[in-house]
C-alpha cells in the first residue's frame, strides 16, 4: 500500500497519520505537498487533521482550493481511495467531494476526548476487514465537528450506506450522551456515493498503538491493506 | 501612552517617568550613553529597563539559583534552557508568565502566553513537544471569574491547538487574592539534536539581519512596560498594549524555522516578544559582542505611517528575527516564500558594538547594544517580613478539633474547584496531537515518548501558594520538592527546572521579603534535590488596589524517562495490590486545603521538609519503578492522604480498603498535608522486596490496605469505620463543581 499524506498550510496531524503508516503498518508513505499537482502512483490519499490556513474563513474551506485539491478530485473521479480525517473531512467537504458540512460544536467549546463509534457500512475498502456494527475507540478533537446536511440529503446518505461511523455508547446505541458534538444522526463519517472517498471526525491514526490507549483505529488502515493488496493480485493476475 | 511628538526632554519635562523610568535611571542612561537619548532612544532604553526585560529587582536574587550539573547544556540568559537527555539530545523548556494581559483580554492574553513561550523554544532549534500551564484565578463563583477563567481556557486551547502541539497538563488554583490579577504561565518543552542547536546571538560581521514572519502593526506598544506596573481600574485603557495572536502563523513560522535551522542557513534566531524589535536587535547584538546596522524602512508595516518607535517597540506576534550569511539568504527566502512568510533583510551585523538605526535615511537611534539590553541597574530593594506572618503562624491549629464525618469531610475536599477535576480544562485542549502523548493531563506527571530514542520525558508544573504565603521560604521548598517528587512518581529522574515567579511590587519592602525569602527556598532545595534551574521568568507587580497575589512561585520540571516503557501511573491498577505510604507521617493543618474549606482560614504553620529525606525518596521511587516492583504512585498533595486514596481509586476505577493505625489523629492522619509522602501500590509478592530496599535507604514504609476491587473506598481507623463511600459518589463530588463551564 503506497500512501500519500497531504500537507497544507496549517496541517498538524500529517506526523501522525504519516507515522502510523510508516512505523505501525510498515507500509510505503510519502508526505505531499499543498502545491503538488500530480498524485500518479499512489493507492491511498490521507487528509490529515490541523488546522488548514487557521480555519479562519471557515474550517477547510481555504485549503480545498489549493493546487492539490484539483489532483485529489481526479484522483477520486477515477477511482482512487482518499480518507479525510478531521480537518481533512472539513477540506473534503468544503471540496465537495463528501456531501454535508461541519458546524460549531454544539458545546461552542473544542473538545478532545474519547469515543466510540460504529462501523454502519462494513463493504468499503476502508472497513471491510470489521464486523457488522464494530465498534471502535478513537479520539476526537475538534472545535467544528457537528455533521450536518439537510433532511433529504441525510436521507439519501442513510439509503445509499454512506453513513459510515456514528457515534454510539460503549455498549453500541446511538445515544445522544455518545455524541460529543451535535451532530446530525450521530453521524461521525461519510462516504462519497461511490464509496471510495471517507471522511470521518474521530482520529483512527491516534488510535493505533496500545500505548496510545486504543488500538481500534487500525481496523480501517488494516482495510484499505487488505483492500489494495487484493486489487494488486487481480492486477498481476 | 507616550505622545512621539513631544517626547524630547526639553519639550516635556522628564517625559521618562512617564515610560515608567525613574530620575536616578535616566541619569544612567545619560552616563551610559554619553549624551542625552533622543526620544526614539529613550523608548528604546525604557522598554529594556522595564521590570519585565532587565530583571532589575529580581537579577541579584536569581544568582542564588544552582544553574549547572553534568545535564546542562545551556543555563538561563538564552531564550530557552537546554538540558542533555542522551543519545545526543536535548530538552529545551521555559515557562513563562502572560498575567496582566489575561487580567484585560483574557483569550488573547492567554494565546499569545503560549505563542510567547512556543517561541522560545523553537528560536532554539527544537520541536516543541509539549505544552504546559499554571492558571489561578478568584474563587469560580462569579461572573467576572467565570469570564476570565473560559477565557483563558479557551485562548490557550485556541493557540496551542491550531499549532499542533499537545497541552498535557496544568494546574488551576482558585483563591481570593487572584480576583483582580490573575496568573497565566504557560511552560513549553522541546526536543533537538544537540548539534543542531542555535543561539540568539549576532555574530558574524557582514552577516544579514532578517526579519520573518508577521507584518508589524501598533500591537503590544510598551507591552512590557504594561505589564511592570500594578494593575489598576485603568488598566481597560491599556487593551492596546495587549496583543494579538494569529496561531495560524505561528504554526506555519514554526515549520519554516526549524526547516531553516535544520538546513543550516541561519547562524542566530531570535524571536521576538516582549519590547519587539528594540529587544530583538540589542539582546543578539550584544550576546554576541556585534554592533548592528538597521533599516526600518525595510520593516513589513500592517499600516502605513508607523514612528520608528512604534515600529522599534511594537510587540505584533509571530515574528522571527534570523543572523543569516549572506550567501544562504536565497535558500532561506526559498523556504519562506513556499509557506507564503513575508521576509525582509533589515540590515547587517556590524563592527562595533552600536545599534545604529537609520529611517528614511537618516540615523534616528545610535546606542550601545550592552547598554541598552544590560545597563539597567540591579537594585537590591528593602526587604522586611511583613507582620502578618507572625500573626497567622501562630494560630492555634491543636485547637481545631474537627469532629465531622470524615467521609463528608472527604466529599466536600473533593468538590472543591482547587481538588475537583480539571477535565472541564484539558477537554478543551488536544493533549493527543503528534501521537506521542503515553500519559496527559490529570497524573502526577505528563509522560511523552521520544520516538527518535525510545526513552520518554515526564513533565509537571507545580506551585501551592498557600504555602508560600505562610511561609515563602518553606514554600519554595516544597514547589520544587513536590515538581520533581511528581517527576519521580511517573519513575523520571529530574533533569532540570524553571521557574515563574509571580510576585506583588518589589519595591514595596513586604513584597520583596516574601520574593527573596522563596527564592532562597528554592534554591536550597534545587541544590539538594540535584534539580539545576536553567531558564524561567519573574512577574512583579501583580497587585490590584494594593491587594497582592499570595506569593506564587510556579515550577515546571522535566525528568528524563531511561524506558518509555517503564512508567507509573497513578490510579490503582489490580484488584489483590498492597497500598502502602512511602515516606514521613508527619502532617499539619497549617496552610491546608482542610483549613480552606471547613474553616475558610489560610493559616498556621505547613509541615516542614527534611530535603534529604526527600531526596532518598524519591530515588527509592525511581528505583521501584524502573525495577517493576510497584504499579501505581501518586504524591500526597492538598487533601493529604484520604484525597490520594480517592484519586487512586477514582484514576484506577478500583476501590480500596485501608485501615490506619489506631491512637492517632484520625482526621489530621487523613486530611492533614505534608511533603515527601507518596501512596504506592504493589503486588503482594513484591513487598518484601519493596520493604527491605525501603529499609536499606531508611525511607519509612507504612501498609495500608489492600485494592480489593469493590465499587468503594472504606477506611478504618484501628477497629472503627471511619468512611464507606461509593466510587460513584467520589466521581460526582470530583467532577460536579464545574458543570457551569460544560454548556
Amino acid at each position: 500500500m503506497n500512501c500519500g499524506v497531504i500537507v497544507f498550510p496549517g496541517s498538524n496531524c500529517d506526523l501522525d497519520a504519516y507515522h502510523l503508516v510508516r512505523d505501525v503498518l510498515k507500509e510505503e508513505v510519502t508526505y505531499i505537498d499543498y502545491e503538488e499537482r500530480s498524485l500518479q502512483g499512489f493507492d491511498v490519499i490521507i487528509l490529515p487533521g490541523g488546522f488548514t490556513y487557521g480555519d479562519y474563513l471557515r474550517s477547510g474551506a481555504i485549503a480545498a482550493r489549493t493546487p492539490v485539491m484539483e489532483a485529489v478530485n481526479r484522483f477520486a473521479c477515477s477511482g482512487g481511495l482518499v480518507l479525510g480525517i478531521c480537518n481533512g473531512f472539513q477540506v473534503l467537504t468544503e471540496a465537495g467531494l463528501l456531501p454535508g458540512a461541519l458546524c460549531r460544536n454544539d458545546s461552542l467549546q473544542f473538545r478532545c476526548r474519547q469515543v466510540y463509534v460504529r462501523i454502519e457500512n462494513n463493504s468499503l475498502p476502508f472497513t471491510n476487514k470489521a464486523s457488522t456494527d464494530q465498534v471502535l475507540m478513537m479520539p476526537v478533537a475538534h472545535g467544528d465537528g457537528s455533521y450536518y446536511a439537510p433532511p433529504e440529503v441525510l436521507q439519501d446518505l442513510e439509503a445509499n450506506g454512506q453513513v459510515i461511523f456514528r457515534y454510539v455508547d460503549q455498549r453500541g446505541e446511538a445515544v445522544k450522551a455518545a455524541n460529543p458534538n451535535g451532530s446530525c444522526e450521530n453521524i461521525a463519517g461519510v462516504s462519497n456515493r461511490a464509496g471510495n472517498v471517507v471522511g470521518l471526525m474521530p482520529h483512527p491514526e491516534r488510535a493505533g498503538e496500545a500505548v496510545l490507549g486504543s488500538t481500534d483505529g487500525l481496523v480501517i488502515f488494516e482495510s484499505l491493506r487488505g483492500y489494495c493488496k487484493g486489487r494488486e493480485v487481480l492486477k498481476s493476475g | 501612552m507616550a505622545d512621539v511628538d513631544n517626547l524630547r526632554p526639553e519639550k516635556a519635562p522628564k517625559i521618562w517617568r512617564k515610560l515608567g523610568l525613574k530620575d536616578f535611571e535616566y541619569e544612567m542612561i545619560v552616563e551610559q550613553l554619553g549624551r542625552e537619548p533622543n526620544p526614539v532612544e529613550l523608548n528604546m532604553y525604557s522598554v529594556m529597563w522595564s521590570e519585565h526585560c532587565s530583571y532589575k529587582h529580581s537579577r541579584s536574587s536569581l544568582k542564588l539559583f544552582p544553574t549547572g550539573g553534568p545535564r546542562v547544556v545551556q543555563g538561563p540568559g538564552e531564550n530557552a534552557g537546554v538540558v542533555d537527555i542522551g543519545d545526543g539530545y536535548g530538552a529545551v523548556f521555559k515557562i513563562e508568565s502572560h498575567n496582566h494581559p489575561s487580567a484585560i483580554e483574557p483569550y488573547q492574553g492567554a494565546a499569545t502566553g503560549v505563542g510567547g513561550i512556543l517561541r522560545d523554544i523553537y528560536t532554539m532549534g527544537a520541536q516543541p513537544i509539549a505544552f504546559l500551564n499554571s492558571l489561578r484565578f478568584g474563587p469560580p463563583n462569579n461572573a467576572r471569574s467565570r469570564y476570565l477563567i473560559e477565557g483563558v481556557v479557551a485562548g490557550i486551547g485556541g493557540y496551542g491547538n491550531c499549532v499542533g502541539i499537545p497541552t498535557v497538563g496544568g494546574e488551576v488554583y482558585f483563591e481570593p487574592c487572584y480576583r483582580g490579577n490573575p496568573l497565566v504561565n504557560a511552560m513549553c518543552v522541546g526536543v533537538m539534536p544537540l548539534k543542531r542547536l542555535v543561539l540568539g546571538q549576532a555574530c558574524g560581521e557582514g552577516n544579514l539581519v532578517v526579519l520573518a514572519g508577521a507584518r508589524t502593526g501598533r500591537d503590544g506598544i510598551h507591552g512590557v512596560t504594561f505589564a511592570s506596573e500594578e494593575l489598576s481600574d485603568q488598566s481597560e485603557e491599556d487593551r492596546p498594549a495587549v496583543q494579538v495572536g494569529d496561531p495560524f502563523l505561528g504554526k506555519i513560522l514554526i515549520d519554516a524555522t526549524l526547516e531553516a535551522v535544520e538546513k543550516q542557513l541561519v547562524v542566530g534566531v531570535q524571536d521576538l516578544g516582549g519590547a519587539g524589535l528594540t529587544c530583538a536587535l540589542t539582546e543578539t547584538a550584544s550576546r554576541a559582542g556585534t554592533g548592528l546596522e538597521i533599516d526600518l524602512k525595510m520593516v513589513p508595516l500592517r499600516e502605513e505611517g508607523l514612528e520608528p518607535f512604534e515600529i522599534l517597540t511594537s510587540e505584533s506576534q509571530e515574528r522571527m528575527l534570523f543572523i543569516v550569511e549572506p550567501e544562504k539568504l536565497e535558500d532561506l527566502e526559498k523556504i519562506f516564500q513556499h509557506w507564503q512568510l513575508p521576509l525582509s533583510v533589515l540590515g547587517q551585523v556590524s563592527a562595533g558594538k552600536m545599534v545604529t538605526v537609520r529611517h528614511h535615511g537618516e540615523v534616528v537611534a545610535e546606542v550601545p547594544a550592552e547598554s541598552v539590553a544590560g545597563g539597567a541597574p540591579a537594585y537590591e530593594p528593602e526587604s522586611r517580613e511583613p507582620e502578618y506572618i507572625g500573626k497567622l503562624s501562630a494560630f492555634d491549629l491543636s485547637a481545631l478539633k474537627p469532629a465531622g464525618d470524615p467521609g463528608q469531610y472527604l466529599l466536600s475536599l473533593l468538590s472543591s474547584p482547587d481538588i475537583a477535576s480539571k477535565e472541564w480544562a484539558w477537554q478543551q485542549y488536544d493533549y493527543m496531537v503528534r501521537t506521542s502523548t503515553l500519559e496527559g493531563p490529570g497524573g502526577d506527571a505528563a509522560v511523552l515518548r521520544l520516538r527518535e530514542t525510545g526513552k520518554a520525558l515526564a513533565v509537571t508544573v507545580d506551585g501551592n501558594s498557600r504555602y508560600t504565603y505562610l511561609d515563602p521560604y518553606l514554600g519554595g521548598m516544597l514547589a520544587v520538592a513536590e515538581a520533581t517528587r511528581n517527576l519521580s512518581c511517573c519513575g523520571a529522574e529530574p533533569v532540570g527546572i524553571t521557574d515563574c515567579l509571580n510576585f506583588g511590587n518589589p519595591e514595596k519592602p513586604e513584597m520583596f521579603w516574601q520574593f527573596r525569602q522563596a527564592v532562597e527556598g528554592m534554591a536550597e532545595a534545587c541544590r539538594v534535590l540535584e534539580a539545576p534551574v536553567v531558564g524561567g521568568n519573574v512577574s512583579f507587580y501583580n497587585e490590584v488596589e494594593d491587594e497582592a497575589i499570595y506569593p506564587t512561585p510556579v515550577v515546571g520540571a522535566v525528568g528524563l524517562l531511561e524506558n518509555a516503557k517503564n512508567y507509573c501511573k497513578t490510579g490503582f491498577v489490580r484488584n489483590g495490590d498492597l497500598i502502602y505510604l512511602l515516606g514521613p507521617c508527619e502532617v499539619s493543618f497549617g496552610g491546608s486545603q482542610f483549613l480552606k474549606e471547613l474553616y475558610g482560614k489560610v493559616a498556621g504553620r505547613p509541615a516542614s521538609i527534611d530535603l534529604e529525606m526527600e531526596k532518598a525518596v524519591q530515588a527509592l521511587l525511581r528505583r521501584l519503578i524502573a525495577d517493576g516492583l510497584i504499579v501505581s504512585a501518586h504524591d500526597l498533595a492538598e487533601g493529604g492522604l484520604a484525597v490520594a486514596l480517592a484519586e487512586s481509586c477514582l484514576a484506577g476505577g478500583r476501590g480500596a480498603a485501608v485501615t490506619l493505625a489506631s491512637g492517632l489523629d484520625s482526621v489530621l492522619e487523613l486530611f492533614g498535608e505534608g511533603p515527601t509522602r507518596v501512596l504506592i501500590s504493589l503486588p503482594p509478592e513484591a513487598s518484601d522486596r519493596v520493604l527491605d530496599l525501603a529499609r536499606k535507604k531508611r525511607v519509612r514504609m507504612s501498609e495500608l490496605g489492600r485494592v480489593d476491587g469493590g465499587d468503594s473506598l472504606t477506611v478504618k481507623c484501628g477497629n472503627a469505620l471511619a468512611f464507606k463511600l461509593g466510587l460513584d459518589e467520589l466521581k460526582k463530588a470530583y467532577e460536579e463543581v464545574f458543570s457551569w463551564i460544560r454548556t
